[in-house]
């Protein structure tokens, strides 16, 4: 084929390769919230309670262990999986069931859960319950919230206050 | 009866057929996809470079610097942050379509499989690369590439704590800003540039500089998209905002919107399975290799060529171990073997000359097909002829099937690869009767075996040893070389040789006749 018109053709394949890098490097657009939509985020890092209480050992049981390891108290390492449930003008949003991580299911868990909810005004409870000794929530909370539109309202837990915190 | 290409196949091969007519078979962008993906890396690196330069590598000047590059200095930085997003996306084009064509034309399996296999990684690292790109720019799409990258991260039964956390408001720090710095411009472009070297490991004679003809059409072509539609931003991450609408780059972010429907886990399940699908595919179903090429040391001299020629690495040079008067000998890992036979054709010892009343021995030969083999049946094939023109048509078994060009005057033989050829063979051919001889085989560019085609024209050319001699008769021998969609087109080449050969017979009886008269008058 003559150069004049390869060239033309080439033109027109480079044209066609840079309208498509173009267009799907940002097109089509995603659309992640409705306009009229706001997200709430629970998040928050919580250890869960023992699944036993600690025992005081007995001067008897204290005596058959070795020297080095006679601690006064026997505190079973397990804790219990931390539950939450997050209440939208009295409709369950979400709920969330935490086992605690490690091997010996001794550690604290990250709880991260987001749900979409239309903007305005509702009513906003949240209930977690970290102690299978325990029936129902051991915390819980409720909030007004005015909720503008594509706002990340986040649910935070303060273990050491014990206390919900809705930012 | 030619064989059924199937449709997959066809199709590519009318596409490639299109870019040849366009760009010509030394710069069709599909026989240098790998290539082509090197070079927007290095358009990448260098942007990258000097994006660096500028960039402030904290929560409060990530955004406001980038910002400063795309606008106030939208001269250079601009254009150079509009060359890193797109050379990015064009690359992660072209490698997908690398994958698609090393698919289509069934060039994964076999002795391919480590390319394949080490591949798919490797697009992942093109991929993680990119998303820790878009995360720097520390925008609403740079909020939400690091909010779901760091919910991904967190759903691995590794990670402890949780990443995704450190995205609400008040609890990041520049910490982990600086980190993922790090990562997108040192450790990461490491890791792939360590990713690429395991892939390309098992060829030799590696290509990674695009032709200069291509590269310059497609930097143009990406300089003026970058002049047209510069590359911008979102507006700056709010981490007490969800943005409605992204504008994402599918080719690195197509993941994430699934994050919306599915938890983490499953999207690891779908990313993993994918993945581990796709590396599997060399075995689902594999592909048989031939028996691998055999040393016959009585015959080699270790002069190395085999090893050179190989295009797979499969051959190397070691010390003599027979005791005879040469230094080396070659050996043949059978592990990385092609069976191609283009070493056969690389050997000095495969002259069809040699041992003319009993079996040709060579110094490297293929157990399934060898040289001895070939000699016997060009010769077979040339004496079964039956018409005015005897052409030999000599063609590859990855390319156009040659046997439905056989007829009274034109005999066939397909070998593995024309690179198998010697280019003794074709002088034989000649002595033994053929009045032309026509290679075919894979297309220019695009040769199944990556050098066969190559090394047979330099071969012819005298550029590479064993060269054809200057005896052979080079007015009749022909290369045309097709896929298995030419068959019009080699039809009519062969056709067209036939003629020519015909005429330079006929003008050799003329000549012929003329000397016979002038003796005749000369004696009387």
């Amino acid at each position: 084929m003559p150069d004049f018109l390869r060239y033309p053709l080439q033109v027109l394949n480079y044209s066609l390769f840079m309208l498509l890098v173009w267009y799907f490097s940002a097109a089509p657009p995603y659309a992640q919230l409705q306009p009229d939509q706001a997200v709430i985020t629970v998040a928050f890092a919580h250890a869960g309670e023992r699944i036993e209480e600690c025992r005081k050992l007995s001067q008897k049981e204290l005596a058959s262990l070795p020297p080095n390891m006679r601690a006064p108290m026997d505190c079973p390492r397990e804790r219990s999986p931390v539950t939450v449930h997050l209440l939208l003008d009295g409709k369950l949003l979400l709920e969330e069931v935490a086992r605690a991580p490690g091997l010996y299911s001794d550690l604290g868990v990250d709880i991260y859960r987001t749900a979409k909810v239309p903007a305005g005004k509702h009513t906003l409870s949240v209930e977690m319950n970290d102690n299978v000794r325990v029936e129902g929530p051991t915390f819980s909370h409720e909030e007004e919230i005015d909720l503008k539109p594509t706002q990340l309202l986040v649910v935070d837990f303060n273990s050491d206050t014990g206390k919900f915190v809705i930012k | 009866m030619s064989k059924r290409v199937n449709p997959i196949k066809r199709s590519y091969l009318l596409l490639e057929d299109w870019f040849n007519v366009s760009f010509g078979p030394d710069w069709n962008p599909l026989y240098h996809l790998g290539t082509l993906a090197f070079f927007f890396f290095w358009v990448v690196l260098v942007s990258g470079i000097y994006l660096f330069i500028f960039f402030n590598t904290s929560i409060s000047g990530a955004y406001t610097s980038v910002e400063y590059l795309t606008h106030d200095q939208w001269y250079a930085g601009g254009i150079m942050r509009s060359l890193h997003r797109y050379a990015s996306d064009a690359a992660v084009v072209t490698i997908l379509l690398h994958m698609f064509r090393e698919f289509s034309l069934d060039r994964y399996r076999g002795f391919r499989w480590w390319s394949w296999l080490t591949g798919v990684p490797t697009l992942w690292f093109v991929i993680t690369l990119g998303i820790t790109g878009y995360w720097l720019v520390w925008d609403e799409l740079g909020l939400y590439v690091a909010v779901l990258s760091s919910q991904l991260m967190d759903s691995l039964p590794v990670m402890s704590g949780s990443m995704a956390r450190d995205f609400l408001a008040g609890q990041l720090t520049d910490r982990l800003f600086t980190l993922m710095g790090f990562l997108h411009l040192l450790g990461q472009p490491i890791l792939l540039m360590f990713a690429l070297w395991i892939h390309v490991k098992r060829l030799s004679h590696v290509e990674v500089s695009a032709p200069r003809g291509l590269a310059v059409g497609s930097f143009i072509a990406l300089l003026v998209l970058s002049l047209l539609a510069p590359a911008t931003s979102h507006g700056p991450a709010d981490l007490s905002r969800v943005p409605a609408v992204l504008n994402l780059d599918w080719f690195y972010l197509n993941v994430y919107p699934l994050l919306d429907k599915w938890t983490a886990g499953e999207v690891w399940i779908l990313t993993t399975s994918v993945t581990l699908l796709l590396m599997l595919m060399p075995w689902l179903p594999p592909k048989k290799t031939g028996a691998a090429a055999e040393v016959h040391l009585d015959n080699c001299n270790g002069c190395g060529q085999c090893a050179e020629d190989c295009p797979f690495d499969a051959i190397s040079i070691q010390a003599r171990t027979d005791g005879a008067r040469w230094d080396h000998e070659v050996v043949v890992n059978p592990n990385q073997c092609a069976a191609c036979g283009i070493c056969v054709g690389s050997c000095h010892s495969s002259n069809p000359f040699r041992h003319a009343q009993k079996t040709l021995e060579t110094g490297i030969d293929m157990p399934q097909f060898p040289i001895d083999e070939v000699r016997t049946r060009t010769e077979t094939a040339l004496a079964a002829l039956t018409g005015d023109t005897r052409i030999i048509l000599f063609g590859c078994d990855n390319a156009i099937d040659i046997e439905q060009f056989q007829s009274q005057d034109v005999a066939v033989l397909s070998l593995f690869c024309t690179g198998m050829i010697p280019p003794t063979l074709v002088e034989y051919a000649q002595r033994k009767g053929a009045d032309g001889v026509f290679i075919t085989g894979c297309r220019t560019g695009d040769c199944y075996y990556r050098l066969g085609n190559a090394w047979l024209d330099q071969r012819f050319e005298g550029k590479r040893k064993p060269a054809l001699r200057q005896r052979a008769k080079r007015d009749r021998i022909t290369i045309y070389r097709a896929a298995e969609t030419d068959t019009a087109r080699l039809r009519r080449k062969l056709a067209e040789f036939q003629r020519d050969i015909a005429a330079r017979k006929q003008a050799d009886v003329d000549a012929g006749s003329t000397t016979d008269k002038a003796q005749e008058v000369s004696d009387a």
